[in-house]
């Protein structure tokens, strides 16, 4: 059964068609590329799906119960983690106490387990040492550059326990090596049990990550399968290349 | 620190003022000091919501008449104890400040500021209308000349402001360090960011303007048994929103301490001023402080002191 299930999913803001009647389905353990040009959709998709925005019409349905009435801290604790596109720390907590917020308001929300302060510590060190941001741990976001503060939005989503993990361009503006450092992370978590769902416009990270590839144009879905094939397609072409 | 000691450490630095008081002597110590006291609890409750989430309200002098006309309507209805008063204005306060949040907090920035002027208006203008408590003409409040036990009534107001200030400063800082203190900062730092890392908002934004409302709700509540008299005008002053603002900025938003140090210092040179020069002159030298503040060293004295202390370490 599909762990995220979207359908006829539509979002207008006054005149305009921001998302017609999506729908797609992301399995449990799946690595899936959402690609598309700018304002085709793809960032007003996450936000319907994370309860940043609600939608007009059609349901979104996780680990096979409707989550529309959810409120995004609701859907987070239900295990649907995201990261923004530009990045939103806390500017006035440390690197460790941006993770510890996750793991204070959703993981000991959740009921059942509850970390301890020890715990607590452990995690945030341990997921720091994961993006590499170990030695950074007592200084402040503003103390970060880009991709460090982009490895930080990670580990934050990273904190809150997701079965799901929504990475919303987390590589724009990065060089090659700073891009293939993060795919290779997202990929080693993905290896750890997350399905994540990627958006990127940078095509090499994206077809080196992705096991299914998704395309939006003008909030609509145009393609839906595996990556090679998806860009032979001659629509998605069109989309991106123009005629 | 553990809390009860800091509330034990409070409770013997507030016995000792009161003592010190009373060997000075002098009947005047208590009224001034009586101001200075409610400016920190109102400064306290301010910051609770303005410093720690970050959501500026202009509304606090709205909060403080509540809790003063609460007394006001008792004393005419059924005279209590000034205690029961207290809590009865904060619990009153504390519901209207919940209600205000209701209808207010989906603003943000400027929006929310103004909301709250709006509400201060509303309620002046109410409370005007409303005969049973004075109207427009003001209620007068007879007090008695002693308190049991205690001598002055103003010394029993004094004592009774001294245990207010030492509850808020201990809420203040029992909020700052629990979870709940946690997230009022992802709120102030962001909030689109604080939902998607699992915090609550809205709940967490209601219990900051009510916990906010209800503590300047006490502060008001034995006003009228300061003063004697009470008007709209008066209970709804200018002084209260611009003071409860401008000390935890002077002083510093993010601490409890920022608000004692501010309120202190502000209210002991507006008294020193009202003595010596003129009434008037209090809300210009907070007008000038806050404004140099606000450009020079917008962490407030508590930021300029942390900031002193990292490049003396560093």
């Amino acid at each position: 059964m599909a762990l995220l299930e979207v359908s006829g999913l539509g979002k207008r803001f006054g005149g305009f068609v921001a998302l017609d009647g999506i729908d797609f389905a992301v399995a449990a353990g799946e690595r899936v590329g959402l690609i598309g040009p700018n304002g085709s959709g793809k960032s007003t998709l996450v936000n319907c799906i994370c309860g940043t925005l609600a939608n007009d019409s059609g349901t979104v349905h996780f680990d096979g119960a409707p989550i529309g009435g959810f409120k995004a801290h609701q859907r987070t604790r239900l295990g649907l983690a995201r990261s923004f596109q530009l990045p939103r720390p806390f500017m006035s907590l440390t690197v460790a106490g941006n993770l510890r917020v996750p793991m204070v308001y959703t993981v000991n929300a959740r009921g059942g387990r509850h970390l301890s302060a020890a715990d607590i510590d452990a995690r945030c060190a341990e997921l720091l040492q994961l993006v590499g941001l170990a030695p950074k741990a007592d200084r402040f976001p503003r103390d970060l550059t880009q991709v460090e503060m982009r490895k930080l939005e990670l580990a934050r989503a990273m904190a809150a326990e997701p079965k799901l993990l929504i990475a919303d361009e987390a590589m724009a503006g990065l060089s090659q090596a700073e891009v293939s450092e993060i795919v290779a992370l997202l990929i080693d978590l993905n290896k750890r049990g997350i399905t994540i769902i990627l958006i990127e416009h940078i095509m090499r990270a994206v077809m080196s990550f992705s096991e299914r590839l998704v395309v939006l144009v003008s909030g609509k879905k145009i393609a839906d399968g595996r990556p090679d094939v998806v860009i032979q397609d001659p629509e998605v072409e069109r989309a991106y290349l123009g005629q | 620190m553990r809390s009860s000691t800091f509330v034990l450490i409070c409770t013997a630095i507030a016995a000792a003022v009161f003592a010190l008081a009373r060997w000075y002597g002098n009947e005047y110590a208590f009224f001034a000091g009586y101001v200075v006291l409610q400016f920190i609890v109102l400064a306290t409750a301010w910051n609770i919501l303005g410093g720690y989430t970050g959501y500026v309200n202009f509304g606090s002098a709205a909060f403080f008449a509540v809790g003063a006309y609460t007394s006001i309507f008792f004393h005419k209805f059924y005279p209590l104890p000034i205690p029961v008063l207290i809590v009865l204005g904060g619990v009153l306060s504390g519901l209207i400040g919940l209600g205000m949040g209701y209808l207010t907090l989906r603003l943000r920035g400027a929006f929310f500021a103004i909301g709250t002027l709006a509400l201060a208006v509303v309620l002046q203008t109410l409370v005007t209308n409303w005969t049973y408590v004075g109207g427009a003409r003001g209620a007068y409040v007879l007090r008695p000349n002693e308190m049991e036990f205690i001598g002055p009534y103003i010394q029993y107001l004094f004592l009774l402001m001294l245990a207010l200030t030492v509850f808020a400063l201990s809420v203040a800082r029992g909020i700052e360090r629990s979870q709940l203190g946690y997230g009022f900062a992802t709120i102030r730092d962001d909030e689109l960011a604080a939902e998607a890392s699992g915090v609550p908002t809205l709940r967490l934004k209601l219990i900051a303007t009510t916990i906010s409302g209800g503590l300047m709700g006490m502060a008001g509540a034995p006003f009228p048994y300061y003063l004697g008299y009470v008007q709209p005008s008066s209970a709804f002053g200018l002084e209260y929103a611009v003071n409860a603002i401008a000390m935890p900025m002077i002083g510093g938003t993010t601490s409890w301490v920022g608000p004692l140090i501010g309120a202190i210092l502000l209210a002991t040179i507006q008294q020193w001023a009202t003595v010596t020069i003129s009434s008037e002159l209090g809300v210009l030298i907070v007008g000038v402080l806050l404004v140099g503040f606000v450009v020079l060293a917008p962490k407030g004295i508590v930021g300029l002191v942390g900031g002193w202390r990292r490049g003396r370490s560093g």
